[in-house]
This record gives structure tokens, C-alpha cells and sequence, in this order.
């Protein structure tokens, strides 16, 4: 099954769901299809034989070679093994299911969005993708009827409240900008005292990227948590650590580091348009349990979609979807 | 306290001093070793592959040396062809005999395009005396042209911006036109961060190629990314040849073994690294600092011929004695400072050892600052250095006063002492120091 939107948010499934469906699977495989095609291609030709070792260290390489990095890929390897399988079906299917598992800790991961309004504070290191990201988050919430409102709280790189701006202004949100060198909570501030003065559904704060080593830059952000969670109850209802796809195994210093400054509800995989295979948010989900909630596949404003575990692995390991013979979009 | 590699590589190999050649066994055991380590640090599994092979042969023929242990015979191998691998081709810019000498930087999103062309300008500006400027060719990500022009308010740097076309390849060929009218010797060209696969943006990058001429091409790479590196390189290699590469966001924890991976399957050098936020954070790329940095060890062998050239050897086995005892003195204060000092400068000292690399990340040792520690010391008796307890109140206003400092810097040393006495004590017990808490001692008077 392929999650859309309205499974994401908690909201009724509109009646033209199969369309949504449609036009979103087709775009999360295109995107995938290139790593699904590097994937497939590292087990080509591979012949299960449960007696010859090199099968294993080839499936390892291919796990490996997809940033799920030695442990995860140990256990991966360890699990399936208990499974016995005795076909290359099996193996396959085996392999998609403990896949899903460690990616998805949590059951059908949801945006929690019952504040009002509702704040979703956005980390990650510099050059993520975070303000794409807004961007695109800010367009589907207002597709989904919710009124959006996005802070600019990344104060420190040069122009970065101007691209928040033009992006809140494609997606029809409104915006609260920040002179550079400001105090970013006060904006966070601001954004939420705006958003409740006028009634806004959603409020978003971006966040100026930094790396999890830099212990000054990641107490500001703990700062602007506690601000944020002093001036509404309850808030931020989500935090957002954004994770590049090509990133390899330094991801699990990332999250566990945002994890501890600013307590990460969910992960937003992005740039899994190229080939990389993101296999880094397999290693976080087994780790820390922290659930993968949005996959960024394109560069448009339509481009991001809600995470589907099992869908993600079955689409990394198979050389085919369910619906192979669709025609790609 | 060596670091886990060296310590994993002596749990498999034993203490096989003495004994001649390492064994085919030994050696592969080793290598399993290094491979995970490799593994570990993001450097793709088919160079690793190679990469470990060769290690091997070198391992198999070589004497195992009295001085080290076999652990550290394979690490010093390993470091080696690390280092000579990441070494070759040269680290410097080609500049054109006619100038503007133009150096086009590309890469995927998000990799640091942007402030690096301003870091690179900035430091063909600082270090080499050139004129340079920079050509605002990212038309994709809104405002980057902003960012760029900031950026270049910032260092003084002319940027070309133009907004009235939306082709780079145009403003490409409007800014080489303007540098060249204004007489500046370089021109940075910036452009949009783009996927190795995305054709039509690659075309658009080859069309901007051709117009400019570049006499560099340098690929912007993200020091964290993972196995997918060598895909990236090799199609930009493919479509636009690059000939050099700068590693980017070094300051954070990543192993860069994306640096190794990049390296052996294009060729082609690094030349330069982004260390940091701020704009004069872009340094010539050591290809040894980067090998001990993929291994995930400081580097411990440097710090061993240092340590052996910097002190006498009786002496420095009296003080070993002195400290496992958890006698700590303000004499050997001295001594092992002076001793750090004649090493290196603090901070590369302290980075060389292994696991501390890690803690001092983020933290400032300035070798300045640890002067006037000294000034302290020098003012205290005799009696006072070896009993460092009997300096109460009249005794500190004194030594303050004679270095120089306040009381309340001689109370911070005086806790130091004490701290540090502490460290040694875990050290001699096996355990890793603190020492984060000891630097930010230094870093209080700030």
C-alpha cells in the first residue's frame, strides 16, 4: 500500500484518493527508479545458494554499498538468515520485509499536527535541503486546505530569509522574515505569535544549518526548542531533522546529536532523485527508532511525499514495482 | 588509550614483537579489520576492495620492526598508502598565462558551492595577492544570487549578476566579458548545484565549460557523503572533467572516505578544505591528516617520533613514573608543557591524539592564551611548585601580581593543576581524559 497525503496528515481520505495515488507513486518511482536500477544491478545474475558464502557477501556489498552501513547491514544479513529462505524469491521478500522493519520503528508514521496552531521546527546540517523542503511541506499543507505560516529563523547564511520568502510566496503561505545576525529564537518567537494572531493552521520554522559538532551552534538551537515550547503548549508538535540521501554513515552522528539538543519526532530523506539509495535512514530507524515521515525526490514543488517503509524497500530491492508495466510520468 | 583501530588490529594480532614477518594469517585477519574501518568511514566498497589488496601484499613483505607492534606496523602500512594514494597530482591552482584565469566549481546540491567560491576568493585574494571575481551562475536556487552578492559585499569581491536572462551560459560568457574589461586575474564561476544524472542540467554545465575555457575545474564534494561518491565523480568527470576537487564541511565528524573514494577512481586531486562557517576557513588539503582522519585515528605515529624527538628519554620516562603515580607538580606542569610545545603548536598536538580529536571539536586552543599559564608557574617558589597545596590567599595576590595576572587566573590554574592530575591518573589507569573540561578552563578567561 502507498501512503498518501491524507494518511500522512490524519485526515479523511478525499474521494479521488486512486488518482493521488497514482500521480504520487508514479513520481516517488521515477525518482526511484535509478537507484532501483543501481540496486537491482548489484544482484543481477545472483543465484541463492544458502551453502556458498559469497552469496551473502554479495548481498552485503549491495546493502552496503547503499549507505546502510556494517552493523545495520549485520543484522540485516542475521535476520534474514533466520528467516531460511530457500528460494531467491524468498531472499527478496525476506530481505523487503526486515527492510521495513528497521526503517519503519514506528506503525504508520503521522505528521501530528493537532496545535493550533501547529509548529514544525526544521533541523539538519548545512546544504540538507531544509529550505526546499519548507518550501514543498508549506504547498502540501495548503493543498490539504490548512493555512500555512513559515518563519525564517536561519538568521546566519547570507539571503536565506529571501529563498524562505520565495518559496513561502509559490506556496501561497505567509511569511516572517529575520534580519541576518538576528536572534533566531526571537523569530521563532514572532512566527508562532503571528500564526496564533492570525489564526493560521500550520506554522513552520526554518532553521540556519549547522553541523552537529559545533556545540555553540547546537545549544542556540536547543534555545530555540525551549522558546518555542514556552510560548505554546505542547509545541513544536513535530521536529524535523532533514537528512541528504547521499550522506553516508556520518547520518547516525547527525541524528543522534539533533536527537539530544532538540528531541526529533520524525526524518525527512531528501535528494533520492539521484543515485544515491539513502540507506542511511535504515541505520537511523534501527538506532534511534526515529521514523523517516517525508522522501524529497525532485526539485519542483510537488516533489515531496510522504515515506512509505515497506514501499522504499520493496522499491530499492526489486527491479519492479506492483505495477511494473504503469507507464513512468 | 590508542585509538580502536590499532587496539582491534593488536586484539587479532597478538603481541608478535620480535618474531620476523607478519603471517599470512595474521595479515588476513588485519585486513578484515581494515576494511570494516575503511567501511566505516564512507569509502566505497569497490575501492576498499582494491585498496586493501595492495595493503596486503606490502603487509606480507614486510619486517616486523622491534620498535612497533604489529598493530602498528599495519597502521603505519596502511597510513602510508593512504597517504600516498590521496597525495599524487598536485594540490595548486594552474593559472592561465592570459588572464582572467577562469575556475569553474560544480556539484550536487547542497555540497557548498557557494561560500566556497566566496572562501576561494577570498583566499586567492588574501594568500596569493590576486583580483578576483565571481560569476553568479546558480539561476536555479532562488536567491543564491543574493546569497553570492553578500558574500562578496563581505570579502570584497566583485560579483556578476545579471537579471535579466535566465542562461547561465550567457552570464557566464557576460562575466568572463567583465573581468576581462576590468582587469581581474581570476573569475570564480558559481553554479547551480545539480545531479550527476539530471542530463539536461549536465548539458547546461558542459555549454558553460566550452564559453568560459576554464583553466580549473574544481567539484564541490560534501565531506559526509556516503557510498554514492564515486557515481557523483565519475559523471562529472565523464561530462566535465574536472581536475581538482574541494572537500567541504571537514569541521564536522565525517571520516571523508568519500576524499579516498573520489580520488581513486577519478584520479584526480583534492586541493583544497573547507574547515568552518566563517569565510577564511579553506585551507590547502594535507593528504596525512586526511589518511589518519579516514583511519579514525589521530596520528599516532607522528605523535610517537615527536614525542621521541622532542624529549629526553630518561626524562620522559621519570615523568611517566611520576604521573601513573598521580604526582603532578607544578614542576611537571612545566616540563610536559614546554615538552607539548617544542612538539607543535597545541591544538595539532592534542588533534594527534587519538580519541581526542573528536572532543576537540568545536573547542578553541589557542596557543596564546596558554601563556600566561606559564608567566603563573614562573612566579611561583620552589617550594611552591613541588606542594602546590601550601598556595593560599597571600601567596596567590603574590603570584599574581608578579606574572602579571589576576588572582582569579591563578585560581583557575591552581583547579587546572588539580584537574589535570586527575587526567593523568585516568591515563595511567587506561582510561580516556577529559579534556574538554580542561581546555575550557583556558577558554574561561575569554
Amino acid at each position: 500500500m502507498t501512503r498518501t497525503w491524507a494518511e500522512l496528515l490524519g485526515d479523511e481520505e478525499p474521494e479521488d484518493t486512486e488518482p493521488e495515488k497514482k500521480r504520487r507513486f508514479r513520481r516517488l518511482r521515477s525518482g526511484l527508479t535509478k537507484s532501483r536500477q543501481a540496486f537491482a544491478r548489484g544482484l543481477t545474475g545472483w543465484r541463492y545458494d544458502p551453502n556458498d558464502l559469497e552469496t551473502w557477501e554479495r548481498l552485503e556489498e549491495v546493502l552496503i554499498s547503499a549507505d546502510i552501513g556494517v552493523e545495520t547491514t549485520q543484522e540485516i544479513v542475521e535476520r534474514l538468515e533466520k528467516r531460511r529462505p530457500k528460494t531467491d524469491e524468498e531472499v527478496m521478500e525476506g530481505l523487503q520485509d526486515v527492510l521495513g522493519e528497521l526503517a519503519a520503528p514506528e506503525e504508520e508514521p503521522r505528521l501530528h499536527l493537532d496545535g493550533t496552531p501547529s509548529v514544525i521546527l526544521v533541523v539538519g546540517v548545512n546544504g540538507a535541503g531544509k529550505t526546499t523542503t519548507i518550501g514543498k511541506l508549506a504547498s502540501r499543507l495548503r493543498e490539504s486546505g490548512r493555512s500555512v505560516l513559515v518563519g525564517a529563523a536561519d538568521t546566519y547564511r547570507a539571503a536565506a530569509d529571501e529563498q524562505l520568502e520565495i518559496w513561502a510566496e509559490r506556496a501561497g503561505a505567509d511569511f516572517v522574515g529575520s534580519t541576518r545576525g538576528g536572534d533566531p529564537a526571537a523569530v521563532a518567537f514572532d512566527s508562532i505569535a503571528a500564526g496564533e494572531a492570525r489564526g493560521r493552521d500550520v506554522v513552520i520554522v526554518d532553521t540556519a544549518g549547522r553541523l552537529h559538532t559545533q556545540s555553540s551552534l547546537m545549544e542556540e538551537l536547543a534555545k530555540i526548542h525551549r522558546v518555542i515550547a514556552s510560548k505554546l503548549e505542547g509545541a513544536p508538535h513535530e521536529t524535523l531533522l532533514v537528512v541528504d540521501a547521499t550522506t553516508g554513515q556520518n547520518g547516525l552522528r547527525q541524528a543522534k546529536l539533533f536527537d539530544e539538543a532538540v528531541d526529533v519526532t520524525g526524518v525527512a530523506l531528501t535528494k533520492l532523485d539521484g543515485t544515491a539509495k539513502g540507506g542511511i535512514v535504515v541505520a537511523i530507524g534501527h538506532e534511534f527508532g526515529l521514523p523517516v515521515k517525508l522522501v524529497g525526490v525532485g526539485e519542483g514543488i510537488d516533489d515531496l511525499q510522504p515515506f512509505d517503509a515497506a514501499e522504499f524497500a520493496r522499491a530499492l530491492v526489486s527491479g519492479g514495482g506492483p505495477d511494473e508495466d504503469e507507464p513512468e510520468g | 588509550m590508542f585509538d580502536s583501530l590499532s587496539e582491534k588490529l593488536q586484539g587479532v594480532l597478538g603481541d608478535l614483537r620480535g618474531r620476523g614477518r607478519l603471517s599470512e594469517e595474521d595479515v588476513t585477519k588485519a585486513m578484515r579489520e581494515i576494511r570494516l574501518a575503511l567501511l566505516e568511514a564512507d569509502v566505497n566498497f569497490k575501492v576498499v576492495k582494491e585498496f586493501v589488496a595492495t595493503v596486503k601484499e606490502r603487509c606480507l613483505d614486510a619486517e616486523v620492526t622491534k620498535s612497533l607492534t604489529p598493530g602498528q606496523q599495519v597502521v603505519k602500512i596502511v597510513n602510508e598508502e593512504l597517504t600516498a594514494l590521496m597525495g599524487q597530482g598536485s594540490s595548486k591552482l594552474a593559472f592561465s598565462g592570459r588572464p582572467p584565469t577562469v575556475i569553474l566549481l560544480a556539484g550536487l546540491q547542497g555540497s557548498g558551492k557557494t561560500t566556497a567560491s566566496a572562501k576561494l576568493a577570498l583566499h586567492l585574494r588574501k594568500k596569493d595577492g590576486k583580483a578576483p571575481a565571481i560569476a553568479a551562475c546558480d539561476l536555479q536556487r532562488p536567491a543564491a544570487i543574493d546569497q553570492l552578492e553578500q558574500l562578496g559585499k563581505q570579502i570584497q569581491v566583485p560579483v556578476y549578476r545579471r537579471d535579466d536572462t535566465k542562461d547561465p551560459v550567457e552570464v557566464a560568457r557576460w562575466a568572463l566579458e567583465q573581468a576581462r574589461a576590468q582587469g581581474r586575474d581570476v573569475l570564480i564561476v558559481d553554479t547551480a548545484g545539480r545531479l550527476h544524472v539530471d542530463e539536461e542540467l549536465m548539458d547546461e554545465l558542459v555549454a558553460i565549460r566550452k564559453e568560459t575555457k576554464p583553466t580549473n575545474v574544481l567539484l564541490v564534494l560534501d565531506s559526509m557523503t556516503g557510498q554514492d561518491a564515486v557515481n557523483v565523480a565519475e559523471s562529472f568527470q565523464e561530462q566535465v572533467a574536472f581536475d581538482g576537487v574541494i572537500l567541504t564541511k571537514l569541521d564536522g565528524d565525517a571520516r571523508g572516505g568519500a576524499a579516498l573514494s573520489v580520488k581513486a577512481v577519478t584520479g584526480q586531486p583534492i586541493k583544497f578544505a573547507s574547515t568552518g562557517e566563517k569565510l577564511d576557513q579553506l585551507e590547502p588539503f594535507h593528504p596525512d591528516r586526511m589518511a589518519s582522519r579516514i583511519l579514525g585515528m589521530g596520528d599516532v605515529l607522528t605523535l610517537i617520533e615527536k614525542a621521541e624527538e622532542a624529549a629526553e628519554e630518561d626524562e620522559q620516562e621519570e615523568l611517566e613514573a611520576r604521573l601513573k603515580a598521580g604526582k603532578f607538580t607544578f614542576d611537571d606542569f612545566l616540563k610536559s608543557y614546554d615538552m607539548m610545545r617544542k612538539m607543535g603548536p597545541l591544538r595539532s598536538v592534542m588533534g594527534m591524539i587519538p580519541g581526542l580529536g573528536k572532543q576537540l571539536q568545536g573547542v578553541n586552543v589557542d596557543d596564546k592564551q596558554l601563556e600566561w599559564v606559564r608567566a603563573i608557574v614562573l612566579s611561583m617558589t620552589a617550594q611552591e611548585r613541588a606542594h602546590p597545596e601550601i598556595i593560599k590567599g597571600q601567596r596567590r595576590q603574590r603570584i599574581a601580581r608578579g606574572s602579571g595576572t589576576s588572582v582569579q587566573q591563578v585560581n583557575q590554574l591552581l583547579n587546572g593543576r588539580k584537574q589535570m592530575e586527575k587526567m593523568m591518573k585516568q591515563i595511567g589507569s587506561g582510561k580516556q581524559p577529559n579534556l574538554q573540561s580542561l581546555v575550557a578552563q583556558g577558554q574561561m578567561r575569554r
